[in-house]
């Protein structure tokens, strides 16, 4: 049974706007690339893309290049491209619009920073591409884990075995886990690996 | 809990004439104490006994939200209308006891805005003088523009500017004083949220404006009662309840429902909060949908109809009521 707080994701469309900022991590390039092919001419004139390319290759940096966007960024991590992020949308104008691309943790954290202006995330574009990993909520001690792939997994703060639920908070941009075996902790489910 | 159930017992402590046209009338609890908390933006449902008739009609709540010792709402006459303002402006005195609603909110503000900017027209200011004041005493953000015909019928622009000075602007028709909508949207900060409260011909226009310009819908709130209009006179066969009823010329088809002695849901009876939606079983005739609330394929399909606005001219309508 699916949770309604579950985010369900679509597909980046070009949206009516002045301006454009289009972010992505890994695999999100390509859904970069497929809204180009539905974009109006002129889109990249006025777009800016940051992308973040982890661990893939480099034929995606320079795919999103040759699409000519009036500026490209492209950085280690989210996290060290934030403040300038902040900057962009702190300055920027209405019809500005954005899009994101790529895993859930960098949908959450781009819906987060947007939220933090007053945009909402229904005003966002998101397509998840990419790995499934999750960013995680520990109920017990609160501690934030990335990139969790298993299920259950063990707190990176507080070190308890947590189940992730479907259960998601835009407001703290994480799904929730909560202890799998309270009643009894010598009971230690396996491990699986299934938000990969 | 029903909702449009929750009553109160208010009496109208003053009437102030504002212009030719709008009178401003007070209320307080008949109990004297506190009337419920609102958001600006909310409205109340006054229930107006007109001898045997009774009429239910929105109109926002334009008092501070801050001070809820009374509501104060202001009514434009309309005098080709069905008579519920007329009544208002004719019958109700200082001393008049009335029932009024609990507030509803269907304009409420978007707290996690940067900026939020309004564009009134008209009697269409009333919401903004309860959500002006609610910000200004947070330290919101905002700007206010508003049209009126002229300076004799600009209600309550000289206290706006006086409570807030330049973040009002006032527009005069007859100086062919005029809102650059395009200009002023382009130049606001991410994170605006607009607003919009008058005649629905400016709301149409702002929302146009705001889409071409690159606006998401969700950063754009408008409000607009339809005030339900007079028609002709029509059957309807209530099928759950087994009755059939006649709705007169001046009377609403939620009116008649009630007064066959029916509590349907309902809200705002404005034909905005979806509350009174009813399934259609079968019609032989033409729908006068006057609602903001169905979608164009539900009118088209004649499936639903929003008995607090819309009428029906034909032979034959069986609600599932």
């Amino acid at each position: 049974m699916t949770i309604k707080s579950r985010p369900v994701y679509g597909t980046l469309t070009p949206q009516a706007g002045t301006s454009h900022l289009l972010i992505a991590d890994a695999e999100g390039a390509a859904a970069i690339l497929d809204l180009a092919k539905k974009a109006p001419a002129g889109f990249f004139a006025s777009a800016e893309i940051m992308y973040f390319p982890g661990s893939e290759d480099r034929h995606h940096v320079d795919a999103l290049k040759a699409l000519a966007p009036q500026k490209f960024y492209e950085g280690p991590s989210f996290a060290a491209a934030l403040p300038r992020l902040r900057q962009i949308l702190e300055e920027a104008h209405m019809g500005l619009r954005l899009y994101v691309a790529g895993t859930e943790v960098l949908i959450s954290q781009v819906e987060l920073a947007a939220n933090a202006v007053g945009v909402d995330h229904r005003a966002i574009q998101a397509e998840h591409r990419g790995s499934l990993a999750r960013r995680v909520q520990c109920v017990h001690c609160k501690g934030i884990t990335e990139n969790v792939t298993t299920q259950p997994y063990t707190c990176s703060h507080c070190g308890l075995l947590l189940l992730v639920r479907d259960h998601y908070s835009r407001r703290i941009g994480a799904f929730q886990g909560v202890c799998i075996n309270a009643e009894d902790p010598t009971e230690i489910p396996e491990k699986e690996e299934i938000f990969r | 809990m029903k909702s449009g159930s929750n009553r109160i017992e208010a009496v109208v402590t003053d009437v102030v004439t504002v212009n030719d046209l709008v009178k401003r009338f007070h209320f307080q609890r008949v109990d004297g104490g506190l009337l419920p908390t609102f958001s600006g933006g909310a409205h109340t449902v006054v229930e107006m006994r007109d001898g045997d008739r009774t009429r239910l009609n929105p109109y926002s709540l334009m008092s501070s939200p801050l001070d809820t010792h009374d509501y104060t709402i202001s009514v434009r006459r309309d005098d080709v209308g069905r008579g519920g303002s007329l009544f208002m402006h004719n019958q109700v005195k200082p001393g008049h006891r009335m029932i009024i609603s609990n507030p509803v909110n269907l304009f409420s503000l978007d707290l996690r805005a940067r900026k939020h900017l309004m564009i009134a027209g008209g009697i269409g200011i009333t919401p903004f003088l309860a959500q002006t004041s609610q910000l200004a005493g947070r330290g919101g953000n905002f700007e206010l523009h508003y049209s009126v015909r002229n300076e004799a019928l600009a209600s309550y622009a000289d206290v706006l500017k006086q409570r807030h000075g330049k973040r009002v602007n006032i527009y005069r028709d007859d100086h062919e004083e005029r809102l650059d909508l395009p200009t002023l949207l382009a130049g606001q900060p991410l994170g605006t949220h607009l607003y919009v409260c008058g005649p629905s011909g400016m709301i149409d226009w702002v929302r146009k404006t705001a889409a071409d310009a690159g606006w998401p819908v969700e950063n754009v709130h408008y409000e607009h009662f339809a005030a339900p209009q007079p028609g002709k006179p029509f059957e309807v066969t209530l099928a759950v309840s087994g009755i059939g009823i006649h709705v007169g010329e001046n009377e609403s088809l939620l009116e008649a429902i009630e007064t066959a002695g029916l509590n349907p849901p309902y809200l705002c009876r404005g034909g905005v909060c979806g509350q009174c939606e009813t399934n259609v079983i079968s019609h032989d005739g033409k729908f006068l949908h006057n609602d903001h609330w169905l979608s164009d394929e539900d009118k088209a399909a004649g499936c639903k109809i929003m008995p607090c606005v819309s009428r029906f001219e034909g032979k034959s309508l069986v609600l599932e009521r």
